[in-house]
C-alpha cells in the first residue's frame, strides 16, 4: 500500500494501526488471561428506546436511564405514521413506515440490518408470540402480509377481501393489528367491517405458512383502531362509523364479535373528528378499561366483568391517545388537534382530572419508561421530547428530536399486543 | 292598462333583472379575486404546515393516501376549485372527512384548494 497525504487514506492508515494495535493488546489478553474468548461482545438494551422522527425519515435510539440519545438511523422512508414492535431479544426494532417500508433496525450496533418495501401505503405492525414472524398491516393494496423476522421474507400474503353492499368483492384497508397467544394475528377491515383471525401455530408447536383464518363479520361500521388486553384474550376495536366499541373474546371467537357500549352519545351531535383516536396498550386499572370517545370531548370507562360504561370523564378535547401509566393508578390522555398542546392525567379511582399540563405544540405521543417513574413525551413543533416525573409532573430534561411522533421502549418486546 | 304600458313595464323588469344577474357575477367575481389574495404569507405558511402534518394525520404527510384518499394533482383531474373548497368546509358525509370550517375560512380554503390543485404539493415533497 502506497500512502499519500489525502485525509481519507491517512485515516485509513489510522483505521489499520489502530486495528493492528487492538489485535495485538486482545491477542496480549488472551495470552495473560489463558482462556479463550469468543467475538461476541454483549450490550445490554433494556433500557434503550426509540423515537420517530416523522418527517425526517429518521429514528433516533434514546437510553431511558441515562435519558441520552444513543443514536441516530436515517433512510427509513416516510415514517408519517409509523410504528416500532421489538425482537424479544430487544435488540432490533421493526419500523412500519407510512410508505410500506418495513426496516429491521438494529438498535445496538445502529445500523439497518434489513429492509424491504412491502405494500404502497402501510399503517402499522405487530410480532408474533415466539418471535418469529412480522405481521405488516396494509391500505394499499388492503390487507396483512407477513414475514419472517430474520430475514424479512415473505411468508404469507393475506389480503383483506370482502363483499360490499353491491355484492362485489373489494380489497379492505385493515387496522388493529396485534398478536394474541396461540401464534395468531388479530386485525380488522376499515371498509369490510370485519374482524379477523389469523392463526399460525401447527400441532407440533411450530408454525405454518398458510395460516387459519377465521372471519367474524359484521362487527360493526369502521372499525379504525383496536386494542388487547394485557393478558391477550379480548380484542377491542373502536367503531367510527358508530358509537360504540366491537369486543371479541379470543377464548372464545365461534361467539363472535359483541357490541358493547352501542348507546353511547345516542341522539348528540358529535364534533368534526380532525384526528383519529389511537387504541394503543389497554389502560387498564383493576376491572376499568379506559378508550377514547371519537367525536366528544370525553374519556369512557368500561367495567371490564359486566362490559357496561360505568363512566364518562370530560377532557380538554378529543382524546388520542388514553394510557394508564404502568401501575394502573392514573391515565394520561393527549388530545386531537386543534387542542393539542395539552396533557390531561386522570386519576384512575376519583375519575377526577389530577393535572393539567402544557408540554408545547402538538403533542403527539408518551411512553412510560418500564415500571413507570417517567413518561417521555413527543412535542412535534417544538422539535421536542419532554422527560417528565410522573409524581411531580416535573420536567427532569428535554431531547431535541426533529418532528418527533411515537416512542418505543424495548419493554414492549415482552407484552401481548404492543 | 294599455298594451303598451304593459310591454314596457315587462321591458323594465327584465332589464333589471339583467342588471342584477350582471351586477352579481360582476360581485362573485371580485369576491373570488380578492378571496384569492387575502391570505397573507404568515397564514398561507401555517396552512402549509397543517396540509402536511394535520390533514397528513389521514392523507399521508406526502399526501399520497392514508386511511383517507391521495391528495396529490392526478387525483383532482375532474374536479374543481369549488368541489375541493367545500368538501374542506364541510367534509364528506359517510366518510371519515370532517368539515374543517371552525378552523378554515372560505379564503385559507380557497388557497387550500388551489394549493392542491397546481401541483406544488410536488414541490413541497422534493
Amino acid at each position: 500500500m502506497t500512502l499519500s497525504n489525502t485525509p481519507k487514506s491517512k485515516n485509513k492508515a489510522f483505521k489499520l494501526l489502530n486495528a493492528a494495535m487492538l489485535t495485538t493488546a486482545f491477542s496480549l489478553s488472551a495470552l495473560l488471561g489463558g482462556c479463550a474468548t469468543t467475538s461476541t461482545t454483549y450490550k445490554a438494551s433494556g433500557d434503550l428506546g426509540t423515537i420517530i422522527e416523522r418527517a425526517d425519515g429518521a429514528v433516533t435510539i434514546v437510553n431511558t436511564t441515562a435519558r441520552t440519545i444513543e443514536g441516530r438511523i436515517e433512510g427509513l422512508g416516510d415514517l408519517s405514521h409509523a410504528s416500532i414492535v421489538y425482537s424479544r431479544d430487544e435488540q432490533f426494532a421493526y419500523v412500519f413506515g407510512r410508505d410500506g417500508g418495513l426496516t429491521k433496525v438494529d438498535i445496538l450496533n445502529q445500523n439497518i440490518a434489513k429492509r424491504v418495501l412491502q405494500s404502497g401505503n402501510s399503517i402499522g405492525g405487530a410480532i408474533s408470540q415466539d418471535g418469529k414472524l412480522v405481521a405488516v398491516s396494509n391500505y394499499t393494496p388492503g390487507g396483512v402480509k407477513v414475514f419472517d423476522a430474520e430475514t424479512l421474507e415473505l411468508v404469507a400474503d393475506i389480503p383483506a377481501f370482502y363483499t360490499d353492499e353491491n355484492g362485489e368483492q373489494k380489497q379492505s384497508k385493515t387496522v388493529g393489528l396485534v398478536d394474541a397467544p396461540g401464534q395468531r394475528f388479530v386485525f380488522s377491515l376499515f371498509e369490510g367491517n370485519e374482524t379477523w383471525i389469523a392463526d399460525f401455530s401447527n400441532d407440533e408447536g411450530g408454525l405454518v405458512t398458510k395460516p387459519k383464518i377465521t372471519k367474524l363479520s359484521n362487527v360493526g361500521k369502521q372499525p379504525y383502531d383496536a386494542l388487547i388486553s394485557p393478558d391477550g384474550r379480548y380484542y377491542i376495536a373502536g367503531l367510527f362509523g358508530e358509537d360504540g366499541l366491537a369486543l371479541v373474546d379470543l377464548w372464545h371467537p365461534e361467539k363472535g364479535a359483541k357490541r358493547i357500549l352501542p348507546n353511547y352519545g345516542k341522539g348528540e351531535q358529535r364534533l368534526p373528528v380532525y384526528k383519529m383516536p389511537h387504541l394503543e396498550g389497554w389502560a387498564v386499572a383493576g376491572n376499568l378499561a379506559f378508550v377514547p370517545a371519537v367525536g366528544r370531548h370525553e374519556v369512557l370507562v368500561i367495567d371490564m366483568t359486566s362490559w357496561q360504561q360505568v363512566g364518562q370523564i370530560p377532557v380538554y378535547g378529543q382524546p388520542v391517545f388514553v394510557m394508564s401509566r404502568p401501575d394502573g393508578r392514573e391515565i394520561w390522555v393527549n388530545f386531537a388537534f386543534p387542542k393539542n398542546d395539552t396533557l390531561q392525567v386522570i386519576d384512575a379511582e376519583s375519575f377526577d382530572i389530577q393535572k393539567t399540563l402544557k408540554p408545547g405544540k402538538a403533542v403527539l405521543h408518551m411512553e412510560f419508561t418500564p415500571r413507570g417513574e417517567e413518561v417521555w413525551v413527543s412535542v412535534r413543533d417544538e422539535d421536542t421530547v419532554r422527560v417528565l416525573n410522573t409524581t411531580t409532573y416535573k420536567e427532569i430534561t428535554s431531547l431535541k428530536a426533529l418532528k418527533p411522533s411515537g416512542i418505543f421502549f424495548t419493554s414492549r418486546a415482552h407484552q401481548i399486543g404492543l | 292598462m294599455s298594451k303598451n304600458t304593459t310591454s314596457r313595464k315587462l321591458a323594465i323588469q327584465i332589464a333589471i333583472a339583467i342588471a342584477i344577474i350582471v351586477l352579481a357575477v360582476i360581485a362573485k367575481k371580485s369576491v373570488a379575486d380578492e378571496s384569492a389574495g387575502t391570505i397573507s404569507t404568515e397564514r398561507a405558511e401555517q396552512l402549509t404546515h397543517m396540509l402536511r402534518h394535520d390533514c397528513g394525520s389521514c392523507h399521508g404527510m406526502t399526501l399520497k393516501g392514508g386511511l383517507g384518499p391521495s391528495l396529490l394533482p392526478e387525483q383532482f383531474k375532474d374536479k374543481n376549485i369549488e368541489y375541493l373548497k367545500l368538501t374542506i368546509l364541510h367534509g364528506r358525509n359517510g366518510t371519515a372527512m370532517p368539515p374543517w370550517n371552525a378552523i378554515i375560512s372560505e379564503d385559507d380554503a380557497h388557497w387550500l384548494a388551489e394549493f392542491l390543485l397546481s401541483g406544488r404539493i410536488n414541490e413541497l415533497n422534493k
